[in-house]
C-alpha cells in the first residue's frame, strides 16, 4: 500500500523542542527517515547541522541511539557498527550514516568510497544543503556555480557541484537514489526500500536551507518543489542497475516539461550576483542531464 | 570534583523535549487554523493531515482536530504554505489577543 | 588449598610483529581494522590470515586509512565488540584526532604502536618520535622491551583497558623488535580465556532505550530533563585524568594476576637491572633499555655503580617509582630516542618533572640516540655515561641542552 500522510505512522522520534531554524529542511527529512526505519537503527552522524539538530549534553531532540564520529570518518564509524553488530551476532538493527554534503563530497568522501567498496551493509544519507551550514555557510564540493557562500563572498563560486550520486554509481552498490525534503512520502518509500535491502544503499537528500540560500524560512517546501520542477532535482533511484524516475520527476517527464532554472535561481539571496553567463551553463548542465535521465528512464519504460 | 550527581564517564545524552529549552519563544508569529476550512474537520476521517506531514519539528499532532504545540512551534509558516484548504494563516504574535485558540 | 597451575611453557621463536597478532588473536578480539604501514604490515597480514584461516572469529575490515581504522574501532568498540588496531609514524600521525577521540569516548581500545621515525623526510626505520608525539592523547602507554613483552602487554592491556576504560597503546621498537625474533613463551588460549573475563561496554546502543553519545558538550555543567546536573567538558576531562591517575593501581594488580597464571609478573611500572646498590642510572624506554643493560654491565666492570631503571609504563608516567629508584643516585643518564623540538628529550623532562619537589638531587644527562634507525650501540651508552660522569665535575645538575649520539 502507497504511504500517504493519512497512513504514515504517527509515531516520532525526533522531539520537539530541538535547535534547528525555523523551516529546516533537515529536521523534516530526518523526521521521515527515521519513521521510515521505525526507530530501528543506530545513527552515526560527523559534525554537522545535525549534530547540532541532536542537542547538546547531556539532553538529545531525537530518541534513536546515536554515535558522534570526526568529521572525515561517518562511513568509517558506520562500517564499525556493522562489524561490531556482525561480530555479536546482532541482528535487525539498520545502521544509518548520515552527513551532509561537507562530510559526503569532501572530508568524507575517502572513507564513503570505501566502505561503498567494501559493500559495507549499511545506509548512507547524505543530506545536502550544499554548502559547510554547520559553521556559516563555507562553499563545499555541492555548492552550485554562482552561488554566493561564506568563502565565495564576492565573486561566487566558479565551479560547478560534484554529481555525488554519479561517483556512487560507479561503485557497483545494490541501490542508489535521491529525494527532496519537499517530497517527504517519496522520501520515506525510498528509505523503507533501502530498509530491506542488503548492502550500500546510497540516498542523496536534497535539503532547502533557509538562512544559507537567503529565502524566507516559510518557503522552505516551495523552493524545495521549484527544484524538482525546474530539474536541479531530479527523484530517481538505481535499483541494482535499473534506473526509475520517482514521484513529482516521473510525472513531470511523463507529462510536462521543466520550468525554466531561473524560476529557482531568482527566489535566493545566494545567487543575487550569478551572471547570465553562469545561468545559461547551469541551465545547460541541467537540461544535459535531464535529457540523460529521460533516456535512462526511457529504457527502463520499455517493459 | 566532578558533579556528584551524574554518574557519566563519557557524554552520555538522553532524548527529552525542549532540548534548546521552549523554541516556542523563537517566533514572531504563529500558525491560526481556520477549522472551517480544514479538511479534516470537514470530512472528519484521517484525510489530509498535510500540515502535520510537513512540520519540520513534529509539532502538529494526527488527531481530529490537529493540534500545534505552540510552547514550541518556531512559527516557520511552512503549515500555512502547504495547506490545501488555506485555513492556516500566520498571525503576528503582538497583534493576538491573549487567547490564541480559533 | 589453590591447587597450583601448571604453567605449561610453550616457547616459539617469534619477531614482534607476530607477537603481536597472537596477543591479539589470544585475547579474541572480535574486530579488527589496521591499514597497513612498514614496519606494522607483517601484523595486520597475519591477523587476516587468522581470520580467513578460521582461526579467529572475527570480523576483519580492510579500511582504506588509519584515521578510518580507528574510527571503525571506536564504534564496533560502543556497540560491545573487542576491538584491535595496530599502526606506526605517520599511521598514527594519521589518526591522532581519532585517539583524542578514543580516549574522551572512554573506549577500551588496544593498539600495538610499532616505533618508527616521522617525515619528513621519510625513514621507515626505529625512533619513538611517533608514539611520543601522542603522549598527551589519555592513552595509556606501555613500552616493551622484548617480544616477550610484546604479547604479554597486548593481553594484559585488554584487562586494563575494559577494568577502567581508558585505551592502551602497546609500544614496541620498529625493526629491532617487529623483525627480530625471539624466543617467546605462548600464552595457551585456556589460560588467556581465564584471564580475560568478556567485555562488558558502558555504553548502550539500543533503540529502546535510546542513547547519544559524545555530542557537542557545553563548558559549564547542565542539567538533564531529570534535573540532575550533569558534567560540563572540564568534568569529563577531569573523569579522563583522574582514570589515568588511577590506572597504575590496576595495571599493578593486573600485572600480578598475569604473574600468578603465566609466570611472568608484571606488578610495577619499571623494570630494573642492577639498581641495588647503584648511584648512576641510566633510564630509557623499549629495547634501548635492554641495550643498556648491556652498557651497565659494562660499566661495572669499569668498577662504576651503574645500574639501569627501564621504563615499561610511560603513560600514566610512574612519577612515585622514579623518585623511589633515583633516592640514592647521583647521576641520572638518560637516553631519548626522540626529541620535544626547542626542549629536549620527553623522557628526560618527565623524569625532571618527575624528581622536582623531590630531595633528589642527582645531576641528569640526556642524550638523543637511534634517530631514523641510526644504530645505538652499548659501548656508546657507556661512552656517554662516562662523559657523564666527568661533566658532574662541573657541578651541573642540569645541562642546557641533550647531547646527540650520532656515531655511524
Amino acid at each position: 500500500m502507497k504511504v500517504t500522510a493519512a497512513n504514515l505512522t504517527e509515531k516520532e522520534y525526533l522531539l520537539p523542542g530541538n535547535r534547528t531554524c525555523p523551516g529546516c529542511a533537515l529536521a523534516l527529512a530526518y523526521r521521515h527517515i527515521l519513521k521510515a526505519l521505525e526507530g530501528q537503527v543506530i545513527v552515526t552522524v560527523p559534525p554537522s547541522c545535525l549534530t547540532v539538530l541532536h542537542g547538546m549534553y547531556p539532553v538529545t531532540s531525537v530518541a534513536i541511539p546515536c554515535v558522534n564520529t570526526p568529521f572525515a570518518s561517518t562511513a568509517a564509524s558506520a562500517s564499525g557498527l556493522v562489524a561490531g553488530l556482525k561480530a555479536l551476532g546482532k541482528r535487525g538493527l539498520t545502521v544509518l550514516a548520515i552527513a551532509g554534503d561537507g562530510g559526503t563530497h569532501d572530508i568524507g568522501l575517502q572513507a564513503l568510497s570505501a566502505a561503498a567498496e567494501r559493500q559495507t551493509d549499511f545506509i548512507y544519507i547524505c543530506y545536502d544543503n550544499e554548502a559547510y551550514m554547520n559553521t556559516g555557510n563555507q562553499r563545499s564540493g555541492s555548492t552550485p556555480l554562482g552561488a554566493i557562500s561564506g568563502t565565495t563572498p564576492i565573486l561566487g563560486k566558479q565551479q560547478n557541484q560534484k554529481d555525488i550520486t554519479a561517483i556512487m554509481e560507479a561503485h557497483n552498490i545494490p541501490y542508489i537514489a535521491t529525494a527532496n525534503a519537499s517530497h517527504p512520502l517519496d522520501l520515506y518509500e525510498k528509505v523503507k526500500k533501502a530498509r530491506a535491502i542488503q548492502g550500500t544503499r546510497f540516498i542523496h537528500v536534497f535539503i532547502p536551507c533557509p538562512p544559507g540560500w537567503g529565502f524566507s524560512f516559510k518557503d522552505t517546501i516551495k523552493i524545495g518543489k521549484l527544484a524538482t520542477e525546474t530539474g536541479w532535482v531530479i527523484l530517481y533511484e538505481i535499483e541494482n542497475g535499473v534506473f526509475r524516475l520517482t514521484a513529482a520527476s516521473q510525472s513531470i517527464a511523463q507529462r510536462g516539461s521543466l520550468k525554466s532554472l531561473r524560476e529557482y535561481i531568482q527566489g535566493q539571496g545566494r545567487f543575487k550576483n550569478i551572471t547570465e553567463e553562469q545561468i545559461a551553463e547551469l541551465q545547460r548542465w541541467v537540461d544535459a542531464r535531464w535529457k540523460r535521465c529521460m533516456a535512462r528512464a526511457g529504457n527502463s519504460y520499455s517493459e | 570534583m566532578g558533579t556528584r550527581e551524574c554518574q557519566h564517564i563519557c557524554g552520555e545524552s538522553s532524548p527529552a523535549i525542549g532540548e534548546a529549552g521552549k523554541t516556542g519563544e523563537w517566533r514572531n508569529s504563529f500558525p491560526k487554523i481556520d477549522r472551517e476550512r480544514c479538511l479534516l474537520a470537514k470530512q472528519s476521517k484521517p484525510s489530509c493531515f498535510l500540515c502535520w506531514l510537513y512540520c519540520p519539528d513534529a509539532v502538529i499532532s494526527k488527531t481530529i482536530p490537529v493540534e500545534i504545540n505552540l510552547e514550541y512551534c518556531k512559527g516557520c509558516g511552512i503549515c500555512a504554505q502547504v495547506c490545501p484548504a488555506g485555513a492556516i494563516t500566520m498571525v503576528f504574535e503582538h497583534e493576538a489577543g491573549a487567547d490564541k485558540k480559533d | 588449598m589453590n591447587k597450583k597451575i601448571a604453567k605449561k611453557s610453550n616457547i616459539r621463536i617469534l619477531d614482534g610483529n607476530q607477537a603481536a597478532a597472537l596477543g591479539a588473536k589470544l585475547s579474541r578480539v572480535q574486530v579488527i581494522a589496521a591499514y597497513p604501514i612498514t614496519p606494522q604490515s607483517p601484523v595486520t597480514e597475519k591477523l587476516s590470515e587468522f581470520v580467513e584461516r578460521g582461526e579467529l572469529d572475527a570480523q576483519y575490515i580492510a579500511v582504506e586509512s588509519e584515521h578510518s581504522a580507528l574510527a571503525v574501532c571506536v564504534s564496533a568498540s560502543m556497540v560491545g565488540a573487542r576491538t584491535f588496531t595496530a599502526t606506526s609514524a605517520h599511521g598514527l600521525a594519521y589518526m591522532h584526532e581519532m585517539l583524542h577521540w578514543a580516549a574522551g569516548a572512554r573506549l577500551p581500545l588496544v593498539m600495538a604502536c610499532v616505533n618508527r621515525a616521522m617525515g619528513a623526510p621519510w625513514n621507515i626505520l626505529n625512533d619513538q618520535q611517533d608514539s611520543i608525539s601522542q603522549r598527551d592523547t589519555g592513552w595509556i602507554q606501555i613500552y616493551a622491551r622484548n617480544n616477550q613483552e610484546i604479547i604479554d602487554s597486548v593481553i594484559q592491556a585488554y584487562k586494563i583497558a575494559e577494568s577502567i576504560y581508558v585505551p592502551v597503546m602497546v609500544c614496541y621498537d620498529g625493526f629491532i623488535l617487529s623483525h627480530t625474533e625471539m624466543p617467546v613463551d605462548i600464552p595457551a588460549q585456556e589460560d588467556v580465556d581465564k584471564f580475560l573475563p568478556p567485555y562488558k561496554p558502558h555504553t548502550v546502543l539500543d533503540p529502546a532505550n535510546p542513547r547519544n553519545y559524545n555530542l557537542v558538550t557545553l563548558a559549564n555543567p547542565r542539567v538533564n530533563s531529570e534535573g540532575v546536573l550533569c558534567h560540563g567538558y572540564m568534568e569529563l576531562r577531569y573523569l579522563l585524568q583522574e582514570a589515568l591517575q588511577n590506572s597504575k593501581e590496576t595495571m599493578i594488580k593486573v600485572g600480578q594476576e598475569f604473574g600468578q597464571l603465566f609466570g611472568r609478573n608484571y606488578a610495577n611500572m619499571c623494570w630494573e637491572h642492577r639498581l641495588d646498590d647503584a648511584d648512576v642510572v641510566i633510564v630509557a624506554m623499549g629495547s634501548l633499555a635492554m641495550e643498556a643493560t648491556v652498557a651497565a654491565d659494562m660499566l661495572r666492570k669499569a668498577g662504576h655503580k651503574v645500574g639501569v631503571l627501564g621504563l615499561r609504563v610511560f603513560r600514566p608516567f610512574p612519577k612515585t617509582e622514579v623518585v623511589k629508584v633515583l633516592k640514592n643516585s647521583c647521576l641520572v643518564v638518560v637516553f631519548d630516542k626522540n626529541i620535544s623540538y626547542g626542549l629536549e628529550g620527553a623522557t628526560c623532562s618527565e623524569i625532571k618533572a618527575a624528581l622536582y619537589g623531590s630531595p633528589v638531587r642527582a645531576a641528569i644527562r640526556n642524550f638523543i640516540v637511534g634517530l631514523g634507525g641510526r644504530d645505538i650501540k652499548a659501548r656508546e651508552l657507556v661512552d656517554a655515561v662516562n662523559r657523564s660522569l666527568l661533566s658532574m665535575k662541573e657541578g651541573d645538575l642540569n645541562k642546557e641542552s641533550p647531547e646527540w649520539i650520532c656515531d655511524i
